[in-house]
């Protein structure tokens, strides 16, 4: 699974995107946040406040009961500041 | 409304400036049927003199592909002859543009009004993310996302 981080996510875990391997009982959104926060203190620095985090699956945004099923991207983000 | 609009809007991702004129020009160029043009352009502020720069990220694909979403709801919910919506990414210095958005009707209001939910919604949706460079060097934070921004999306739903 590619994961892509965007802005303070991306500076916090210290990479712009990287591939993972899944457990098996990470299916929602949701569980993949708790998941990536075991991954050590750069990520449960970045995702500490998972409610904050946007996440989008191939390009699209979704919430975090989303099933992540067959993402080939899935992208994690602080709330956007455009415009 | 939720009619389906007989053109595609015209949606643009890009580091360089945009020419206001030149984008309103390419809308009209040739019709006679248009009657109002709303523009909104956003530009880069200096806070006070605090602000050197804006650093602009944003997340290449999905980028265009929700500001389109964005501007092709816009363009089946309101009777609109044409639709552009332009956002730069990169470094951007206090005076600059930031971001365009064009919106060509028969009448005012959903000129207006398409301009307005495009703008709203480019907010809180649209994958960029502005970070400051601070004009005495010291280092600069991520801009925090206003409450208010995502408040301002309830006021279209139906």
């Amino acid at each position: 699974m590619k994961l892509i981080y965007f802005a303070w996510v991306r500076e916090r875990i210290g990479k712009p995107q990287e591939d993972v391997d899944l457990p098996g009982d990470v299916e929602t959104v949701a569980d993949l946040l708790r998941w990536l926060r075991s991954l050590g203190e750069e990520y449960e620095n970045a995702l500490q406040y998972p409610d904050v985090i946007r996440v989008a699956i191939d390009q699209e945004h979704v919430d975090h009961r989303e099933k992540l099923g067959a993402a080939r991207e899935i992208a994690l983000f602080p709330p956007m500041t455009g415009g | 409304m939720n009619s389906v609009a007989d053109f595609k809007p015209v949606v643009r991702i890009q580091a360089e400036d945009f020419d206001l004129a030149a984008e309103v020009a390419k809308l009209t160029a040739g019709r006679t049927d248009i009657g109002a043009i709303v523009t909104f352009s956003g530009l880069c502020r200096d806070e006070s003199g605090r602000l050197a720069a804006l650093e602009l990220e944003h997340y290449p694909g999905m980028a265009q592909a929700e500001i389109t979403r964005i501007a092709t709801e816009a363009s089946e919910r309101w009777p609109l002859q044409g639709l552009a919506a332009i956002h730069r990414y990169g470094k951007i210095s206090p005076g600059d543009n930031i971001v365009l958005v064009v919106a060509a009707s028969t009448h005012r209001q959903a000129a207006f009004e398409a301009a307005s939910f495009v703008m709203d919604f480019l907010k809180s949706k649209a994958p960029f993310w502005k970070k400051e460079h601070q004009a005495d060097g010291s280092e600069g934070g991520w801009v925090d996302a206003k409450e208010a921004d995502e408040d301002a999306l309830a006021r279209w739903k139906r």
